[in-house]
């Protein structure tokens, strides 16, 4: 049986999908201001695109988690989200709160805290926001007729998310505290509690697509949340190795920070096994493409990748360089943009009850949007090590090394377009399967 | 086998100490005698100088203590750098920076220009100070060649 208020979900994913393409853009300021096009300097310079950029990502994802949890959780608790209005009101919200932060970053009003730049009357916005959103989902799964663990887990997820979002308000007059506690926000969104709502999604899909059985599937997203938290909360400690805070967190930092990559590893076998162990053959293969690819390429590009530099050794020369934004371009995407696009592509065809399952188009958007991803991986990787050779090494200056890579933003710019093609074509497939109805979600397969 | 009750257990268990264990560093870390990050030279004007280091968001193109965008030069120990640089005019030379009417571009890549006053300029300079003297574990040899010669001597 479906529920009709999950059509809600569908709004959230179309937002998502417009904020991702403004991502894109302003990704592209930035890649040509680093090749010396810099012509929009006077209406967006650099610290402008980079702001939209990157919170730009913070709210796409967290619009696609809001929209998977008002499709999972009906599902999950089996009844009818307690209030629809109040839900579309959270998005309106929503989208206003994005449109305030992102035109206000090109007017100077802002923060200046990496990742966290919404100024401060705006944070409280946010948080009211959240507060709903939690309400909804919470209430929503209380009053349900089961609480299952998948529904658990995601619903925690969200929970811890909106309440680390609060030591990220508090003010200080040291940058040593303010970084500290910044990261308490960051790193415990994206290496912690993020990884719930991964496990969350990913648990929700490969019941759904894979036909195990929901006990098994449910005992492993334990176990992989388990390790998650055991190693990524003092694995906090790898961004307090340089910052001014005490020579303990080499130690605690180095260790549990190395061991973070078993969760994502973890997270790929439960995944792959789970997929050869499964009898049901679900006819959204797309759907299964995306699950799968997520849970291996967050393992490439939050695991492999973190674990690159993740020693204070070799940190000490990386830290501050291109070599975090190789690792942090495929592990926002594996982990996080790939299992949003993952759970819309399962809800889509249910929601609309056009069943575009395979088509040549989705096919090309998965493949092209991942190897241009992996190819810009590649171009800030090699872009990342050279920096630390020649600035940090060689001792040259920061501008002259910046020329002497600059070819290498040339090829992001190139695998940066196909990565582009990949998505508008994924949009296109958004598109194609029209608005939600009743219907369908009487009618769609379970 | 592992049970789905003992999965939970891991699961809860874990989270429980590991965080524990976290509050309990943190407290450590900030604690008399273990603090390394220079809070109390921290003056009216170092305040200053960070709210207009964020109002303008300057780690957007720049990096301090290693954060930031990648996109300028580190300002970690920036007034060693520019010293050396400059003859020891690296204040000097940040100051008519920030004051200046038209955009810095060194080697073409254009900076803001924020015309900001003697007196912003100089909280700005004085962040940076404060900043060139928290024990950074080492990094503030890696950005800096005159810490590393110091250093090395």
């Amino acid at each position: 049986m479906k529920y009709k208020s999950q059509k809600v979900a569908y709004w959230f994913f179309a937002l998502s999908m417009l904020l991702l393409v403004l991502q894109l853009v302003y990704g592209f300021v930035m890649g040509f201001a680093r090749i010396g096009f810099d012509n929009l300097h006077e209406f967006v310079p650099f610290n402008t695109a980079r702001a939209v950029h990157t919170n730009l990502l913070v709210v796409w994802l967290l619009s696609g988690f809001m929209g998977a949890a008002y499709y999972i959780i009906p599902e999950e608790a089996q009844r009818e989200l307690v209030n629809v209005k109040l839900a579309y009101v959270q998005l309106i919200s929503l989208a206003v709160v994005g449109v305030v932060a992102v035109v206000g970053f090109h007017f100077n009003y802002w923060e200046g805290r990496k990742f966290l730049e919404i100024p401060r009357p705006l944070d409280f916005l946010v948080v009211i926001n959240v507060l709903l959103f939690l309400g909804l989902i919470l209430v929503t799964l209380f009053k349900g007729k089961r609480r299952t663990t998948t529904a658990l887990v995601l619903s925690m997820g969200l929970l811890f998310a909106a309440l680390l979002y609060l030591p990220g308000m508090l003010p200080f007059d040291s940058q040593v505290m303010d970084s500290f506690f910044r990261w308490w926000v960051v790193h415990l969104w994206v290496e912690g509690v993020w990884e719930l709502i991964m496990g969350g999604i990913l648990s929700f899909l490969l019941i759904k697509l894979t036909g195990v059985d929901r006990e098994v599937i449910e005992k492993w997203l334990y176990v992989i949340v388990g390790l998650t938290f055991l190693s990524g909360v003092l694995g906090t400690g790898h961004h307090y190795y340089y910052i001014g805070v005490n020579k303990i967190w080499l130690i605690v930092g180095g260790i549990f920070s190395a061991l973070e990559p078993l969760a994502f590893l973890a997270m790929a076998l439960f995944a792959v096994n789970m997929y050869r162990k499964g009898e049901k053959k679900h006819p959204n293969k797309l759907a299964l493409y995306w699950t799968l690819g997520a849970a291996i390429v967050s393992f490439v590009g939050a695991g492999l990748l973190g674990f690159a530099h993740t020693l204070p050794q070799t940190n000490l020369y990386t830290h501050g360089t291109l070599v975090t934004a190789m690792h942090a371009h495929l592990a926002f995407w594996g982990a996080y943009g790939m299992i949003v696009l993952a759970i819309i592509s399962y809800s889509l065809p249910n929601m609309t009850g056009r069943k575009l399952y395979l088509t040549p188009r989705g096919r090309a958007a998965f493949w092209l949007s991942n190897i241009g991803m992996i190819g810009m991986t590649v171009a800030f990787g090699v872009a990342g090590v050279a920096q630390v050779y020649l600035e940090r090494k060689f001792g040259m200056d920061f501008m002259l090394v910046q020329k002497e890579i600059s070819i290498h933003f040339v090829v992001l710019i190139i695998c940066a377009s196909v990565f582009t093609t990949g998505i508008i074509m994924y949009i296109i497939e958004f598109y194609k399967h029209g608005r939600p109805t009743d219907e369908a979600m009487e009618v769609s397969i379970q | 086998m592992l049970s789905k009750k003992q999965a939970r257990a891991f699961f809860l268990g874990g989270t429980l100490v590991t965080f524990l264990i976290f509050i309990g560093l943190t407290i450590y870390s900030f604690s008399k005698g273990n603090d390394q990050s220079n809070h109390e030279n921290i003056t009216e004007s170092v305040v200053r100088g960070k709210k207009i280091w964020e109002s303008n968001n300057c780690m957007g193109c720049h990096t301090l203590l290693g954060e930031g965008a990648y996109y300028a030069p580190e300002l970690t120990k920036v007034i060693d750098r520019l010293n050396m640089k400059y003859n020891g005019q690296g204040e000097e030379v940040i100051k008519s920076i920030l004051m200046s009417p038209v955009p810095w571009q060194p080697n073409g890549r254009k900076m803001v220009a924020y015309e900001m006053t003697e007196q912003e300029a100089e909280d700005v300079v004085e962040f940076f100070r404060w900043i060139g003297e928290i024990d950074l574990n080492g990094f503030d040899r890696i950005v800096s060649p005159l810490a590393k010669e110091d250093n090395n001597n």
